[in-house]
């Protein structure tokens, strides 16, 4: 497992990639890592694509846009082709196929293919295909602590909405097994 | 030690002011400062205080005049073209001796321009953000941390000299997160007896005003001015250096491009390319003494800015000719790539010889 994780979350507005990032870069607040966390705020936004960067790291964080991913998940087509050239050679891209049906291979990267909205609803959890897609990108690169991520949950679910912490520790269990 | 938390830097500048004592915002939303005027909207109420959007960025100027004028602890924030409106008001607390807190989320311009991060406002806030001679304390945080620094001390700066004080941030440090430790809350204010309090015909009037008919006497207020700025000059210069007592070249960026020129420092070291960093965290007074400490021993500086090359001036002026001066910039939004950046080092490294 590499100590530094350099990821870029994408997909449409609504899907929950800024929440998604958020998870992650808690999990390195509450281990107590260098975090940021940046999020695409310009017009693409009103378009109805969003991405965010997010890195951890045991040194201080440059540049916290992230231009060339270790890790790219990419939740919808035109985010998937967007940045799957971006990510560097021994990369991860992990895609939720249940938007993104055409699959540009690269044979210098691991390429993780998660039915993850269809996963969620299936598994009475719609919307949650986010939390599915970071639960398999901590069974691929165990960006922190198990128990981290839990407690990462606990953290960004606002308590009016605690009815959902559950429900997002279920999502990324499936995420795990998928 | 306090908590760290997760908070975007627009929010951080904001529950900041709050615990500096400050409890009134006027402002007016744009992209990309509008979380800090959202998130003083929510707590401002809380703490008694005032938020207040105004109808627009010249109407809130005017408020924070006002409200200084009464001894308060008071801030606007807005992005580089409302900053543009407020430059009117900005010069008469100057002339009246009103301090106050100026926050500028840099995005692209000139004009509309573009809503992404820029640093091309650093002319408008060091040299001249409204007419007249004046100068403001400008502060550049380079990260989350610093944003919530900076506004924490920036009220304490502007009460000691009396001066408006603004932090110049910009898109990325304003809408990304990172962990923030938020200071105490501060409980003991400075004494303003120059405040329009009332008198209660136990003192003379007080007056905020920068109106001065006779040409002498504001000749007066101005060399007093001045010989204050020469103070603030002595006091207040601060700035991060970085790998630079055996640089040959010595980056000098502050704010959003020293995150880059940082990243683009370190790769240039293990490559055997003896670069440093000096980061500005007051553009006015511009850090002046660092600059110095490495002539002699620098070969060249290069200046990395978010803009056409700004700062870049004031580098020229304190290496005074004695070493070269270059520049990189990237504009309208762009935020440069560490390894552009370390392309330009490597290029000044082969020009060199070093």
């Amino acid at each position: 497992m590499s100590r530094e994780l350099r990821v870029v979350l994408a997909g449409f507005g609504g899907q929950g990639v800024l929440f998604a990032g958020k998870v992650i870069a808690t999990a390195g607040l509450i281990e107590d890592r260098e975090l940021s966390w940046l999020p695409s705020y310009g017009p693409e936004m009103r378009g109805g694509t969003a991405n965010c960067s997010v890195c951890l790291s045991d040194e201080p964080i440059g540049s916290p846009l992230v231009l060339d991913p270790d890790v790219l998940i990419a939740m919808n087509q035109p985010s998937f082709d967007k940045f799957v050239d971006a990510v560097v050679p021994g990369g991860l891209i992990i895609a939720d196929t249940t938007l993104v049906p055409t699959i540009k291979e690269r044979d210098d990267v691991t390429l993780c293919m998660v039915d993850a909205q269809q996963i969620a609803e299936a598994a009475g959890l719609k919307g949650l295909g986010n939390i599915v897609m970071v639960g398999k990108l901590f069974e691929q690169t165990g960006f922190c602590e198990r128990e981290t991520l839990d407690a990462a949950i606990d953290h960004c679910v606002p308590p009016k909405r605690a009815a959902m912490i559950e429900m997002n520790k279920k999502a990324l269990e499936l995420g795990m097994n998928a | 030690m306090a908590e760290k938390v997760l908070m975007k830097g627009n929010e951080a500048l904001a529950e900041s002011a709050i615990r500096a004592g400050c409890r009134f915002f006027f402002g007016y939303p744009i992209t990309p400062q509008t979380e800090l005027a959202a998130y003083m909207a929510k707590r401002m109420p809380k703490e008694g205080g005032t938020y207040l959007q105004a109808e627009s960025e010249i109407a809130a100027i005017n408020m924070v005049y006002g409200a200084s004028a009464c001894g308060a602890r008071v801030m606007t924030s807005s992005s580089s073209p409302g900053v543009s409106l407020k430059s009117e008001g900005v010069s008469y607390m100057a002339g009246a001796d009103l301090p106050g807190l100026i926050i500028n989320v840099q995005r692209g311009g000139p004009g509309l321009g573009s809503i992404q991060p820029s640093q091309s406002d650093y002319w408008q806030a060091t040299k001249a953000l409204g007419h007249g001679d004046f100068q403001m304390i400008v502060y550049a945080p380079s990260t989350v941390q610093e944003m919530a620094d900076c506004a924490y001390n920036a009220f304490d700066v502007a009460d000691k000299y009396r001066m408006p004080v603004m932090i110049l941030a910009d898109g990325m440090l304003g809408q990304m997160m990172e962990p923030v430790v938020l200071p105490e809350p501060k409980t003991e204010l400075p004494e303003k007896p120059w405040a329009c309090t009332g008198h209660k015909f136990e003192r003379e009037h007080n007056i905020a005003n920068s109106l001065y008919l006779t040409a002498e006497e504001l000749d007066r207020l101005n060399v007093e001015r001045f010989e204050r700025y020469e103070i603030v000059k002595q006091n207040e210069q601060l700035a991060e250096s970085v790998m630079v007592e055996d640089a040959d070249i010595v980056v000098v960026a502050f704010g959003a491009s020293a995150r880059i020129a940082r990243s683009a420092v370190v790769s240039a070291r293990k490559e055997g390319i003896k670069a440093g960093l000096i980061r500005p965290i007051t553009l006015w007074p511009f850090p002046t003494d660092a600059i110095k400490e490495t002539l002699g021993t620098a070969k060249v500086y290069l200046s990395v800015e978010m803009n056409m090359g700004q700062m870049v001036d004031d580098v020229r002026l304190t290496v005074n000719g004695q070493a070269p001066v270059e520049f990189f910039g990237r504009t309208g939004g762009v935020i440069p790539s560490p390894a552009e950046v370390l392309s330009k080092i490597e290029e000044i490294n082969g020009k060199v010889g070093a």
